[in-house]
């Protein structure tokens, strides 16, 4: 076996390196490398295929189908304003929802509120709701929890009607009850990873903080959040990207209307649930555009998940020396 | 900023003949029956008092509990769930370890420098400032932190770049930032662990003379694993060793002095001989 060795001049020998171990080590570069560029090539094919398949409602339809909010099979007009204003408005607003528990749960979790045991149980039972099936959450939605929104939204629209949001009462399906369920579906993500932002912050933080002389409450929010917040922010764009592309439960719960309105109470619609609602009884035609419908929903998510890495680069908080 | 203590609890103590804290030669008296970390005994019979403007040193063989016995003068070991005291520790007078005594009071008057160096992931403006921020300082906080800053030979360094993270400087400037943070809300008394540790020779020497300056007005207690940095700064010193005669690692108080005195002439024969292996 051959080694690479340094020439002492005097016959002595220097450590040198195996041939075997740089062939396995860049085997094993050969083996990262074709992995990493599989995972690219994946994506690359199934958005180049769907855009091939959409290209000639994009043809058609041009830009005039992102601007437009009618969908008729019929006479063959088609336009996704109202979805993607859907898709956005109700991922947006479970993802506040979700950041607000989801955040508040990865602090009491891991900030010594609870015994290790008993944080262990409640984490784990976050985490179970990820495992809750999309389409049971739609029909806990559609039995439970619409009936018990009616009445809250109906005294609200009722009351403070003349604010945007409650400008409309709960028919039945709407945004509401869909966000509830989103949020619900996106906690655990948030949860998740927020808690290992907090859990990541070394233990000479945390003396620094009470050895300032904090009370448990300043030191998670004047040193911990921060110092966690990169984390945090990463969680938020994760679970954005999942409530954007959530489909089931939302086809279920949403009401399906090509509205745009602010209201909380109107029913919507979303890409996803407009791709699931409409293919099974679609045309050739209609099944061109929700496929292009289907590139812009791709390209929304890659855009959000590709603004989020962005902006963490550049901001690159959680420093840990 | 020194600790307010309830002026009728002052009042109480006079009466019950205890010594009025202004009279009182010790900032802190410890008096340490034992600690336990869960069932291990970590220190044992150790009395130690930190004696009012001046900077005492703690020495000692690694494992020995100098830093146990550091950490339990401002309630840092609260943190450690396993941690338990038996004895008490005085601070001006008051037990710290009485019940109706909130750690976080405690700290804001003991402030303390780590070994690692340990500041937080904010600007390094902020850092200095946080403590001010968080005791509601009254004066100009941007002249205090300047000045903290400059105490602890740092301003040069960094007072163009105030507003990058704490974190973006190198090891040594990042102690001398925490020793900033530190100093900058005017504690009591100042705690610090080997706080050398990650400096070079020429910012050790710029902390030395800080402890120096700092004791005019604040008291300071040190530990160091350096022979000549106890004698440079130190007018007392406690030496530490660890009893392994009965099995577990224990570490106990083996003497303390004026400094020049232990050095010079140590009473105790275990002094006597880690010295003779510390400098040999
Ligand atoms: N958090 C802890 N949990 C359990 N045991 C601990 C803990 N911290 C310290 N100990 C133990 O207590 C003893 C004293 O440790 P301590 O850190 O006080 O020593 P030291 O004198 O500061 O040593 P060094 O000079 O190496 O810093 C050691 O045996 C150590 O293992
Ligand atoms: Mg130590």
């Amino acid at each position: 076996m051959t080694m690479i060795n340094f020439d002492t001049g005097d016959g002595t020998v220097t450590h040198g390196i195996r041939a075997s171990e740089r062939i396995s080590d860049r085997l094993f570069r050969a083996a990262c490398y074709t992995a990493a560029a599989g995972v690219i090539l994946l994506l690359v094919y199934i958005a180049f295929q769907i855009g091939v398949k959409a290209l000639p409602a994009m043809q058609d339809y041009g830009f005039s189908f992102f601007t437009t909010q009618t969908w008729n099979a019929q006479k063959q007009e088609f336009g996704i304003l109202a979805e993607i204003w859907g898709t956005l408005y109700s991922s947006l607003l479970a993802l506040v929802i979700a950041g607000v528990f989801g955040v508040s749960v990865a602090i009491f979790l891991t900030q010594d509120y609870l015994p290790r045991w008993l944080a262990q149980i409640f984490r784990t039972i976050v985490e179970l709701l990820a495992a809750i099936p999309s389409v049971v959450l739609g029909l806990w939605g559609i039995y439970v929890l619409i009936p018990v929104l009616r009445p809250i939204a109906d005294f609200l629209h009722d009351t403070f009607g003349f604010l945007g949001i409650f400008s409309t009462a709960l028919p039945g399906p709407g945004l509401a009850p869909a966000v509830i369920v989103l949020a619900i579906m996106v906690l655990p993500t948030v949860a998740a990873i927020s808690q290992d932002a907090f859990q990541l912050i070394p233990g000479k933080v945390k003396e620094a903080a009470y050895g300032m002389g904090t009370t448990r409450r300043e030191a998670i929010f004047k040193v911990f959040l921060p110092t966690a917040s990169s984390g945090i922010f990463a969680s938020l764009v994760l679970g954005f990207g999942r409530a954007l592309g959530e489909t089931m439960a939302l086809a279920m719960l949403i009401g399906n209307s090509n509205q745009i309105s602010w209201s909380l109470f109107a029913p919507a619609n979303t890409l996803a649930a407009l791709l699931a609602s409409s293919w099974p009884e679609a045309g050739p035609i209609e099944q061109q555009a929700l496929l292009y419908a289907a590139v812009a929903l791709l390209g929304i998510t890659l855009l959000v998940n590709v603004a989020g890495v962005l902006i963490m680069a550049f901001s690159n908080k959680q420093q840990v020396s | 900023m020194t600790m307010t203590i309830d002026p009728q609890a002052t009042e109480l103590m006079k009466n019950a003949g205890i010594t009025p804290r202004s009279e009182l030669v010790a900032a802190i008296e410890a008096d340490v029956n034992k600690i336990y970390y869960g069932d291990f005994l970590a220190v044992r019979d150790s009395h130690i008092a930190i004696e009012k403007g001046k900077i005492t040193g703690f020495i000692g063989p690694s494992g020995c509990g100098k830093s146990t016995v550091l950490r339990s003068l401002n309630r840092m070991n609260d943190l450690i769930p396993i941690f338990r005291l038996e004895g008490s520790v005085t601070f001006l007078g008051q037990d710290i370890y009485a019940p109706n005594i909130d750690p976080v009071l405690v700290r804001r008057n003991i402030g303390m420098v780590f070994q690692q160096p340990n500041p937080f992931s904010m600007s390094i403006f902020e850092n200095v400032a946080f403590g001010l921020r968080l005791n509601r300082y009254k004066g100009n906080v941007a002249d205090k932190v300047e000045q903290s800053l400059r105490r602890a030979g740092l301003w040069e360094e960094v007072k163009d770049k105030l507003k990058q993270n704490g974190l973006s400087l190198s090891g040594g400037q990042q102690q001398r930032l925490c020793i900033a943070r530190a100093i900058a809300t005017d504690p009591t008394v100042l705690l610090m662990d080997e706080p050398c540790s990650a400096l070079d020779p020429i910012a050790t020497r710029v902390v030395e003379e800080l402890m120096l300056e700092l004791k005019e007005d604040y008291t300071v207690a040190i530990v160091t694993h350096n022979m000549q940095q106890a004698q440079r700064v130190a007018d007392t010193t406690a030496f530490f060793s660890v009893d392994i005669s009965k099995g577990g690692r224990t570490g106990f108080l083996v003497e303390t002095g004026p400094t020049k005195e232990l050095f010079s002439n140590p009473k105790q024969e275990l002094t006597r001989n880690y010295l003779a292996g510390e400098f040999s």
